[in-house]
């Protein structure tokens, strides 16, 4: 998908250059893209490190562990028909407390760890609930501390860069149990 | 709630290298261990980040946002969303790294701190890129019927774009 968006991107400014004339400052939009875009690498690589050196501190001391078990009530009302215990329901628990703790890295191979042992106890061709739920829950971001947007503020010079972390967390929360709720409902419908 | 943003991350921190250390962590080579994962992270991100940024500084050095903007305006009026966002909206649930360099070009043009600069932030922690999400975790044990989840996340979507703008408008 990226291949179409991203040369449609190009030529579409180049396009939109000849019509308007402004062709000269496109080549140069395009130069200046250039070390604009390793600058943003360069000054967020120093914020990415701490926030990963701090994940790996929490996942040897067995402090995500230790959050895992809060989570049992979310995971009953989410997956009910999920077995307690069973590899399934570990690597979702796994996957869900690393995607709260802004651990990316950890949480994708969890994730499709956690689809593949979701697919042997599925009997059937098309998805099953569990797989859409959970899904679901991955496509929105919930988030203790996201990481990587702050890191960005900082580098652009904000006065508080980590002011948006309250809103963040109540609209994504918002979001997730809205795109929750609406799987359950068109499971419901299926059904009938 | 101001202060709780504010004392969220020192915290975090407090909370993480605390509980490491009553559970006499080696915490100092665990972070080493982990910051080079983080290094490597952004290797891997580097490229698409480039390609992508001076895709977008091409888009806006050929004035195409701006006309899009323009276009937009009346109904993006209407939602209070300011025009800068709206191409941030559109890339959000496609691309990463896309939106990484999209919101660095919000920051530039209108501060990180503008209202537009504050709906993006919030808009960019609160969205995921769905439809890499669901192509992964999908493509990954060959499920072609994914049967409501795409519905179901892009109603996650709207929601978080609509209040992105409400919540800015509430509370920064």
């Amino acid at each position: 998908m990226l291949n179409y968006i991203w040369s449609g991107m190009i030529l579409i400014s180049l396009l939109t250059g000849f019509i308007t004339g402004n062709i000269e400052s496109v080549t140069k939009g395009a130069i200046d893209g250039c070390s604009q875009g390793v600058e943003l690498c360069v000054s967020m690589l120093g914020i990415m490190c701490f926030w990963t050196g701090l994940s790996k501190i929490a996942e040897k001391s067995g402090l995500i562990k230790a959050f895992s078990k809060l989570l049992k009530p979310l995971t009953r009302f989410l997956f009910p028909r999920l077995k307690e215990g069973s590899p399934a329901y570990f690597a979702i628990i796994m996957n869900i407390v690393a995607n709260f703790f802004g651990m990316g890295n950890a949480a994708t191979p969890l994730g499709i760890k956690a689809m593949k042992e979701l697919d042997k106890i599925n009997c059937d061709t098309k998805a099953s609930y569990e797989m859409c739920v959970f899904t679901v829950l991955n496509t929105a971001s919930i988030q203790l501390i996201p990481s990587t947007l702050i890191s960005l503020r900082h580098t652009f010079g904000s006065q508080n860069p980590s002011i948006i972390i309250v809103p963040v967390w109540i609209v994504s929360i918002c979001a997730a149990s809205m795109a929750i709720l609406s799987a359950k409902f068109f499971e419901k419908r299926q059904k009938i | 709630m101001k202060l709780i943003s504010t004392l969220a991350v020192p915290l975090m921190i407090a909370g993480i290298i605390g509980f490491a250390l009553i559970k006499k962590v080696r915490v100092y080579d665990s972070f080493l261990e982990g910051a080079s994962d983080g290094l490597r992270c952004t290797f891997n991100i580097a490229p698409p980040l480039i390609g992508l940024v001076i895709a977008i500084s091409m888009l806006r050095s050929s004035g195409f946002i701006d006309i899009l903007s323009n276009l937009l305006s009346p109904f993006l009026k209407a939602v209070s969303m300011p025009a800068e966002v709206m191409p941030l909206a559109l890339l959000r649930p496609v691309s990463g790294s896309g939106s990484i360099a999209i919101l660095s070009d919000i920051f530039n043009n209108c501060g990180v701190d503008s209202y537009a600069g504050k709906v993006a932030s919030v808009m960019m922690g609160s969205t995921e890129t769905t439809f890499y999400t669901i192509a992964v975790y999908f493509g990954a044990i060959n499920c072609k019927d994914s049967k409501y989840t795409l519905k179901s996340a892009l109603i996650g979507d709207f929601t978080g774009i609509f209040l992105s703008i409400v919540t800015v408008m509430l509370f920064l």
